[in-house]
């Protein structure tokens, strides 16, 4: 780095360009070693077993050129622009110009959603990935409680995700699964079936206790555990939740899934062909887009209601406990707040909302299998947090956008999409690294509401 | 045991870590109503003290009893950390300033009133209903902490993070905020590091308006002699966790024992430091 400012700020051109020279042939070499034995030798099984391997020497000598040529222009482009390395402060304006588009994008982004059924119709596709976005949106927002304003680390978010899911769809089919445990069928409270078409607006609560009370048993064996040792716990946890639904056969299926989950009803009213169905009774012709669009308005009813349950505790004695926990713990102790109860309630409601997150993707899917419920969940929906800014609202609801449809988006690159992809979040967190919207909004004013910038705030450590 | 004179008695207390005796069997008294210092040179186990009395050590061995006004008593070596500031209604500040930065001076305010607003919002049910006996709850600390932003000078600041506050600002905000908790023992741990001379009179000032307005009996650690000598109705001498002398300002300040342990066998200077400051 001292070197490169030296060289930049030296007047002479001629040593300017030996030195760009210099940093390209190091960047050809480095590239070279690297790509020798990756593209400069291809192996393979031959038809028998045995190892076959050919030389692409022509490929490598042209990756080789590419970066020689590509670190030339970069490092031109730097010159060019003034800048040495990273600048990882962005220009002030941003912030309050954010702040100024956030308070009329928010509402935007509301009557558009709330007009995507009427825009789309019949854009199934488009229905489809809209609900997936606010699924990701409501996932977002609920471990936003956790991470975000709690200031704990969860990489094993995806658990709760699937107890929600795993509680709807065997409550669902099978009433409780009491007989599974103690092997006398009959022997069941309430047989959730004779709900009949009720069942999901009876379920969808009790996945989400469900899931807050498994929320507050991961709890307690992380109380003392702060930062990475936190996040490596809740991974292993998400891990082991996932496991246990993979290999617990008799009561999950397993690998199979479950498959034949009630498909949820418009109060009652199902969504059928039928003479009971909604159509029927409304005297319009069915299509199945119906249900598409009544899915849409749950999951944006469901994520509107974490919203407003998020935006409320955060004015609430125990979101301000929760806030302050994160900026500092022994403090919190010191004026005499429960970190104990704190910690348990932002895991439970955490994992409430990502209980009814799996209960309305189990619902909506009709079949749920342990694979949906892998590390990589967890891993999309951090990133959600992290890259819409902690603790922001609309920043998860921008980043869940950003991410689920621009997944979508780069869908025709194939196999480069990850890469893309990557590229795209390593120069979101260049340019903004607290997230889309790092300021934070303090929760109470006396004379006029005011935001934190981002570098006062701390990020928790668990 | 226990007396209507004093708030709490701290007895034969005693701090080892592994081998290592911060404090050993420590006696004293903090009279009611009365702001009591606790000095020493570096490294006498002030801190230690203080972090036994608050709850953040369990100590080796010893009691320390508080009685509130009403008679009420609490063994505070039986209490759990957060316990002796919500029950026992111990409220401390720190060596190195511990505020909410992200937070404002407001917000920091309304944190330190967490239990009453918390039962308040009927345990956060009530709240997110929006129930008005908590809106008024809410309305009423708020106007308490603007109460205590007005009495520190910060009124027009409320709004800022506690962390874009200048270092004086930030040290009454934290005297403040452990006021807002309602104490019936204040204990403060330095809290005229570094202020400067005029800060240090105005926090004297404060400590005694805190004292005359609530009635609330302090606790302090103090290496600041001129606020110590100043404002102090009793002091306690500490040096390698051992009480070397206890008593009124000007009894302790002419013992020679304290002028010996506090600035080595130096007496000229340690009298200079000991006639109250620089």
């Amino acid at each position: 780095m001292a070197t490169l400012a030296t060289d930049r700020t030296s007047t002479q051109p001629a040593s300017t360009f030996a030195f760009i020279l210099k940093k390209a042939a190091l960047s050809a070499l480095v590239a070279l070693g690297l790509f020798l034995l990756m593209i400069g030798i291809r192996t393979e099984a031959g038809p028998s077993g045995q190892l076959i391997y050919w030389t692409r020497f022509g490929e490598l000598a042209a990756i080789v050129a590419a970066v020689f040529v590509g670190s030339i222009v970069v490092e031109l482009l730097r010159q060019w622009s003034g800048r040495i390395g990273i600048a990882a402060t962005p220009a002030p304006w941003v912030g309050s110009a954010l702040a100024k588009i956030g308070k009329l994008l928010a509402p935007a982004l509301l009557i558009f959603a709330l007009l995507v059924p009427v825009i789309f119709y019949n854009q199934r596709y488009l229905l489809d990935l809209g609900i997936l976005v606010l699924t990701y949106v409501m996932l977002g927002w609920g471990l936003n409680i956790v991470v975000g304003l709690a200031g704990l680390l969860d990489l094993g978010y995806v658990a709760f995700y699937a107890v929600g899911a795993y509680s709807y769809a065997l409550l669902a089919q099978s009433g409780l699964p009491l007989p599974y445990l103690t092997g006398s069928y009959p022997f069941v409270a309430v047989d959730f079936l004779q709900l009949g078409p009720w069942a999901f607006w009876v379920l969808l609560p009790v996945s989400g206790l469900l899931a807050a009370l498994w929320g507050v048993l991961l709890g307690f064996p992380v109380l003392r555990l702060r930062g990475d040792y936190l996040a490596i716990v809740t991974l292993a946890f998400g891990e082991i939740i996932r496991l246990v639904i993979l290999n617990w056969q008799s009561l999950t299926g397993g690998p199979n899934g479950i498959s034949g989950i009630p498909r949820p009803t418009v109060f009652g009213i199902p969504l059928t062909p039928g003479p009971d169905g909604l159509a029927a009774m409304l005297g319009v012709p069915f299509s199945p887009t119906h249900r598409l669009v009544f899915l849409f308005y749950l999951i944006l009813a469901l994520a509107l209601l974490t919203n407003w349950v998020a935006i409320r505790l955060r004015r609430l004695p125990i979101g301000r406990a929760w806030e302050a926990m994160r900026e500092d713990e022994v403090a919190c102790r010191a004026l005499g707040i429960n970190i104990t109860t704190t910690k348990l309630s932002a895991f439970a409601l955490g994992a409430m909302f990502g209980g009814f997150a799996g209960a309305f993707f189990a619902t909506r899917q009709g079949f749920i299998s342990p694979e949906s419920f892998t590390f990589q969940e967890s891993a999309l929906v951090l990133a959600i947090v992290v890259l819409g800014g902690m603790g922001s609202q609309l920043g998860v609801a921008l980043a869940a956008l950003t991410m689920i449809g621009g997944f979508e988006l780069f869908r025709g690159l194939d196999q480069y999409r990850m890469l893309v992809f990557g590229a795209v979040m390593v120069l979101l967190m260049i340019w903004r690294p607290r997230g889309l919207v790092g300021h934070r909004a303090p929760s109470v004013f006396l004379h006029h509401r005011t935001t934190i910038a981002a570098d006062m705030v701390k990020e928790g450590r668990g | 045991m226990s007396n209507d004179r004093d708030i709490l008695q701290v007895e034969h207390l005693s701090m080892r870590f592994g081998g290592i005796v911060a404090v050993n069997d420590l006696s004293f008294s903090a009279q009611r109503r009365h702001i009591t210092a606790l000095i020493g040179p570096n490294g006498a186990g002030k801190t230690t003290v203080f972090n036994c009395i608050t709850g953040f050590y369990r100590p080796s061995g010893g009691t320390m009893h508080l009685t509130h006004d009403d008679g009420t008593e609490y063994k505070l070596e039986k209490l759990h950390d957060f316990r002796i500031s919500k029950t026992a209604k111990v409220a401390r500040t720190f060596q190195n300033i511990r505020l909410f930065p992200g937070m404002t001076a407001l917000e920091n305010l309304m944190v330190a009133q967490h239990n009453p607003l918390m039962r308040a919002s009927g345990f956060t049910f009530l709240g997110l209903l929006g129930a008005p006996s908590f809106r008024d709850a809410e309305a009423r600390a708020i106007a308490h902490a603007r109460d205590w932003l007005d009495r520190i000078g910060l009124v027009e600041r409320a709004d800022d993070a506690a962390g874009n506050l200048p270092y004086g600002d930030q040290r009454r905000l934290e005297i403040a905020r452990a006021m807002c908790s309602e104490p019936a023992l204040l204990c403060l741990d330095e809290p005229a590091a570094g202020l400067n001379a005029n800060e240090s009179a105005a926090l004297s000032e404060l400590l005694l308006s805190i004292r005359q307005d609530f009635g609330t009996s302090i606790l302090l650690i103090e290496h600041d002699m001129s606020v110590v000598m100043e404002i102090s109705d009793h002091i306690v001498v500490l040096d390698h966790g051992v009480k070397i002398a206890d008593g009124a300002p000007r009894a302790v300040r002419d013992d020679p024992k304290v002028v010996a342990a506090y600035l080595g066998a130096d007496e000229d200077a340690a009298t200079a430091i000991m006639e109250g400051g620089s």
